[in-house]
């Protein structure tokens, strides 16, 4: 029998795309993919970029990321945030499995402010967790923007060491809406994860 | 019902770096994770209602035009809470190797066959109760070259979502009392004994169906206690 307590984590192994991120690639079909967008979303449409590397600066192509993100209004598309609009399609949740070279890239819209436990507003943000083979558990980070000049008096970037902060901050390209964040998983420029 | 998702209970979790296990070494954090207070986009999480799933994905005998060979097996329980509740309407994913060990992942090359009728991924909604059923393959032990005569034990890969983006589990069922358990680096990357058990699958003789298939039992325990307990139980 199981005793109490929660399951552990093991790792998502190197061959999890024919079941989580198939992409076409195989013959099981996709339950996400790595857009949020939906026909009646508000909001600015984005793109969002980068690649993943580990402590050797080599990318990494067997990574799965997930988002979990507010609406252009700062609300959440879940029962739970009592401020949610029930009749919105958007859910604010994708999935993308890295490229050979370690690329990802997602499709949403920017998302809105939203509160801290203590009411105080948070920079807009979108929740990222990273998968892969050698990591044991997933791990958490966020992404910032660098057009916001709420990151300023975020209450969360405020708990990251000022010189950490840009491995947070995905960096608008010149005139499109596309920002780019790498994640570095160890060493140098190392991405802030967070014990959630 | 409003959860909270104690921090400590993450300590059944293996730790980023488990140098046994050798991928593990350059994708572990060198820096501590920083610790931060839940806020409203951790206590939420994505909700996926049944068109995510369709009506046969939880039985991955009959995804092809014949029946893959094997070992049927039944893999069927609970996603749980910590406080033992069901937890409802979750999305259980899963994927694993055919009963040679062998993934349909192109990068899996070693040599064992593949099964035309056997694709190995699977999803289902857990019901109000928080119950999920699979019809499966038993799969096969595959080695995999992490040292000299590595071979991982009989695994189901799954993935759970549970209540919040903080509950989100991806982990491996095993089959009971695997021989190769003392040599697995990542079964053994879980510190506490009674957690690893918890990964182990039990024999269900009482779900096993006469003449067709063995039943293994097996409960998802997701982090999240009521916020609110009652007084007095």
């Amino acid at each position: 029998m199981q005793d109490n307590g929660i399951t552990p984590s093991q790792t998502v192994g190197p061959f999890f795309k024919y079941g989580l991120t198939p992409n076409g690639e195989y013959v099981w079909n996709d339950a996400f993919t790595n857009s949020t967008l939906t026909p009646d979303v508000s909001g600015d449409r984005i793109r969002i970029e980068g690649r993943v590397f580990d402590g050797d600066g080599v990318a990494v192509p067997d990574c799965m990321l997930e988002i979990w993100q507010a609406d252009a209004q700062g609300r959440f598309s879940d029962p739970q945030d009592k401020r949610a609009l029930p009749n919105a399609s958007f859910r604010g949740f994708a999935r993308c499995g890295t490229d050979k070279d370690g690329s990802y890239s997602f499709e949403t819209i920017k998302p809105g402010v939203v509160p801290d436990p203590d009411g105080k507003p948070q920079a807009p943000h979108i929740l990222v967790a990273v998968f892969g083979r050698g990591m044991l558990r997933h791990l958490y980070t966020r992404i910032y923007f660098s057009d916001e000049a709420g990151n300023a008096a975020d209450p969360v970037l405020a708990l990251v060491p000022a010189d950490r902060r840009a491995t947070l901050t995905a960096v608008r390209e010149a005139g499109k809406p596309v920002y780019r964040l790498d994640l570095r998983l160890q060493g140098d420029n190392e991405t802030v994860f967070f014990d959630v | 019902m409003t959860f909270v998702y104690p921090v400590d209970s993450n300590k059944a979790h293996p730790l980023p770096l488990s140098p046994e296990y050798k991928s593990s070494i350059k994708r572990a954090p060198n820096k501590p994770l920083i610790p931060m207070r839940h806020t409203l986009s951790e206590l939420t999480g994505p909700v996926y209602g049944h068109e995510t799933v369709r009506e046969g994905d939880n039985d991955l005998t009959r995804q092809h035009a014949g029946e893959p060979l094997g070992e049927r097996i039944i893999v069927h329980g609970h996603v749980l809470d910590e406080d033992g509740r069901g937890v409802a309407n979750s999305l259980v994913e899963i994927w694993q190797a055919n009963a040679c060990g062998r993934y349909v992942h192109v990068r899996d090359q070693h040599p064992a066959p593949l099964d035309p009728n056997f694709t190995g991924a699977g999803r289902t909604q857990s019901d109000a109760s928080g119950y999920y059923r699979f019809v499966t393959i038993k799969p096969g032990a595959y080695p995999w070259g992490n040292h000299h005569n590595a071979w991982r034990p009989a695994h189901i890969h799954l993935s759970v979502f549970g209540h919040s983006f903080v509950t989100r589990l991806v982990t491996q069922m095993y089959f009971p009392a695997d021989p190769l358990f003392p040599f697995d680096p990542i079964f053994n990357s879980v510190p506490d004994e009674k957690a690893r058990a918890r990964m182990v699958s039990s024999f269900d003789l009482e779900n096993t169906q006469p003449e067709w298939a063995l039943c293994y039992r097996f409960n998802i325990v997701l982090r999240g206690k009521n916020a609110t307990p009652m007084e007095n139980t």
